[in-house]
């Protein structure tokens, strides 16, 4: 049978093979943590500790500020060091709690166990934000958000993203396999919260092994493991909704407006542990990879942990990196230092040689149109890109700039070497700061 | 044949009276002053007056809304011609032109990390704030020399923007795309500008920067009325800055800078036979 997949996309080399095999290790407590109280899309919290004070494992150190936003908790039990702006992966410093563990790492006294099967949903939605669930994807954004869509655009697809497209990153495909419980427990309690019909979870098929696994212990349940054809950007969700249902969300649309929602896999996992649990979201799975690092791992960090800890846990360096990128080598950030911390959204860490980075000369468009056909948004990248270079902004918006979800692929698949969602991402920005100045 | 001839004929016959009324009854009336104010402007559309393009700014002017001298590409001449076409005395406004208040190029500023990606200024400010260590200093990767309509702006080999006193007319279209800025408007009578655009102490300039401004006031003491110093960057008072040149010596960074006597090293734009740039 042949596998579902979307129309356009690329086939980069997975290089997966680093990790896929290893189990997730437990990362060692660092000396300092920092935690950064932006994590997620929507307003920043605001610190709500005082510097010397002792936190639990587990204290909220930020409130959230607004509906958009959700608090932050301290990853460890320690003393708060200092409050003040600190590297953030964004590439700016922002606001960030430091603290100092004390080594107890002892949780908040009050946690208890809850039996999901007495909450209504708003509890359960509640639950979820107070713990500062959010999209463990890597675009962060607050869980609770998302489940709470208006009346008026039900949900009858509850989807689930354990496609983890991005090459070189298996901490998704780790996650499946060593905590398939904790992941399947989010997804009841979020089908409870949804009341969605149908429950699908999508899974390329280069993982056999947690499509397997799954399948087995989903043979009872409504929950559908639907194995997916191995490309890239399956994991982005309107691919992911097109791969698995065919559906398509309309330009400027969200999942919503087919009546899809999609969670990762990892989010899941996370809801479980906030409802069932009332543990905070303060740690995740990540996969620490790339050619210039000793002993590529899958590990289970905290949130605020420095890279330099995770490179030391990992045995240090082969050579020195020519590049750092926080996520996957299509979509992640590259880091400029070491001394950023892990946040929420940090699926990776992936260390590059000097010599797997190259910058090859720009050559002219030819124009053979496979930015257009690897386009999985359906665009014309190439043009988009000459009218954003040339600072056209009402062009780049009409040729739909907004819809791009920079995912890569054209200039991944350009013979030219023309830097395509690069010129897009800065369209993008000039037509969000024309938006902008036109409200005001 | 001669049907259709004939058939044919009366159509068009028919149209061209109808269009000929069409025209005459609902012809717009144009101001004749306006296509000839429009004549005048330089006809670059640079929006520095603030209007839609050359168009627009001569239907203002016209119309009484707009003054003369908001043009800056067209300087003092198109204030006097329009002001003829007008029948009024008008005043030219000072020339103002860009200068970029910064010489921290490859070769004297440090570098963060090695910049590969767009070659374009905003989206390397965006990885960690861009690679120049400085916080204020020229990116040099040429976002102001293409949005330059006039050609007035080169990089040097080193990568650092230059602007062309002669060249520029003061549209300030590279002040809109500087993600840091560097550029500024300073009045094309005075020369000497304090090139340094980091607001950083001076042990931290000099981490990072030869040619920065350290905050040392001792440009501010031998002219006291010349220069202001404000979060440990020194800046030239151009109303009375007749003899600011006389600090010139006496800076130990050397970041200030007399234009008339050469740009900063690699420049090619030179006064004719009289170049002191440190080029040499």
């Amino acid at each position: 049978m042949k596998l579902r997949t979307f129309k356009g996309g690329i086939h980069p080399p997975e290089n997966k093979h680093w990790t896929s095999h290893k189990a997730i290790e437990d990362c060692p407590l660092p000396d300092e943590m920092v935690v950064p109280l932006s994590q997620h899309i929507g307003a920043p919290s605001v610190a709500c500790v005082e510097v010397g004070q002792h936190v639990a494992k587990g204290q909220e150190i930020g409130s959230a500020k607004g509906f958009v936003s959700v608090p932050v908790h301290a990853p460890t039990s320690g003393e708060v060091a200092a409050i003040a702006d600190f590297p953030h992966p964004f590439g700016t410093s922002l606001p960030a709690v430091v603290i100092k563990p004390d080594g107890e790492d002892s949780w908040l006294s009050n946690l208890q166990f809850t039996d999901p099967g007495s909450l209504t949903s708003e509890e359960v939605i509640e639950k979820v934000r107070l713990a500062g669930v959010v999209g463990m994807g890597g675009a962060a954004f607050p869980a609770h958000v998302k489940m709470s869509p208006p009346p008026e655009k039900p949900i009858r697809t509850l989807l689930f993203n354990g496609v983890e497209c991005e090459p070189y990153l298996t901490a998704d495909h780790r996650m499946m396999l060593e905590e398939s419980e904790r992941v399947l427990q989010g997804v009841s309690l979020l089908q409870y919260v949804y009341g969605a019909e149908r429950v699908v979870i999508g899974v390329e098929a280069n993982k056999p092994d947690a499509i397997a696994l799954l399948k087995k212990q989903c043979a009872d349940t409504p929950v559908e493991i639907l194995p997916l054809q191995v490309k890239y950007p399956q994991g982005a969700e309107k691919q992911l909704i097109a791969a698995a249902t065919g559906q398509e969300v309309p330009s400027g649309g969200l999942p919503m407006d087919v009546g899809v929602a999609v969670h990762n896999i990892s989010t899941a996992a996370a809801v479980a542990d906030a409802v069932m649990l009332g543990r905070p979201l303060i740690e995740r799975i990540c996969t620490v990879t790339g050619p210039a690092i000793k002993e590529p791992k899958n590990l289970r960090v905290r949130i605020g942990m420095p890279l330099s800890h995770l490179v030391e846990v990992c045995g240090g360096f082969v050579e020195d990196p020519g590049k750092i990128i926080l996520g996957g080598p299509m979509m992640g950030f590259t880091q400029v230092g070491f001394d950023v911390p892990v946040v929420r959204g940090t699926s990776g860490l992936l260390l590059l040689r000097e010599d797997d980075v190259t910058k090859a000369a720009e050559g002219p468009c030819i124009r053979c149109a496979r930015c257009v056909q690897a386009c999985p948004m359906n665009l014309l990248p190439t043009a988009i890109a000459a009218y954003a270079r040339r600072s056209l902004v009402e062009e780049t918006e009409e040729y739909c700039a907004m819809d791009c979800i920079e995912c890569g692929s054209c200039s991944y698949v350009c013979p030219a070497n023309i830097p395509l969602v690069q010129s897009i991402r800065l369209g993008k920005a000039a037509v969000l700061a024309k938006k902008r100045k036109a409200l005001l | 044949m001669i049907a259709a001839i004939l058939s044919l004929g009366c159509i068009g016959m028919i149209a061209a009276v109808a269009l000929g009324f069409a025209a005459k009854k609902f012809a717009v009336e144009v101001d004749p002053r306006e296509l000839a104010a429009l004549e005048v402007l330089p006809g670059i559309n640079c929006g520095a007056c603030g209007f839609p393009g050359c168009a627009g700014y001569a239907k203002a002017v016209i119309a009484g809304s707009a003054d003369l001298n908001q043009c800056p590409p067209g300087g003092a001449e198109v204030v006097a011609r329009l002001a003829r076409i007008l029948g009024v005395e008008a005043t030219a406004a000072a020339r103002q032109i860009a200068v970029v208040v910064c010489q921290g190029d490859n070769q004297r500023a440090q570098l963060k990390y090695r910049y590969l990606g767009l070659e374009d200024c905003t989206a390397a400010q965006k990885i960690a704030d861009g690679p120049k260590a400085c916080p204020g200093g020229c990116l040099g990767l040429g976002s102001c020399q293409q949005a330059c309509p006039f050609g007035a702006i080169e990089m040097t080999a080193d990568g650092l923007a230059v602007i062309s006193r002669e060249k520029c007319t003061g549209c300030r279209k590279c002040l809109a795309v500087c993600p840091r800025d560097v550029i500024r408007m300073t009045p094309y009578e005075s020369a000497v500008h304090v090139l340094c655009n980091s607001h950083d102490k001076g042990a931290v300039v000099r981490k990072y920067c030869q040619v920065g401004c350290i905050g040392c006031h001792i440009c501010q003491k031998t002219v006291p009325q010349a220069y202001k110093i404000e979060n440990f960057l020194a800046a030239v008072v151009y109303e009375q800055d007749a003899e600011a040149f006389e600090a010139i010596a006496k800076c130990p960074t050397k970041c200030i800078r007399d234009f008339n006597e050469g740009y900063p090293a690699g420049s090619t734009f030179l006064p004719a036979g009289n170049n002191k740039s440190d080029a040499a």
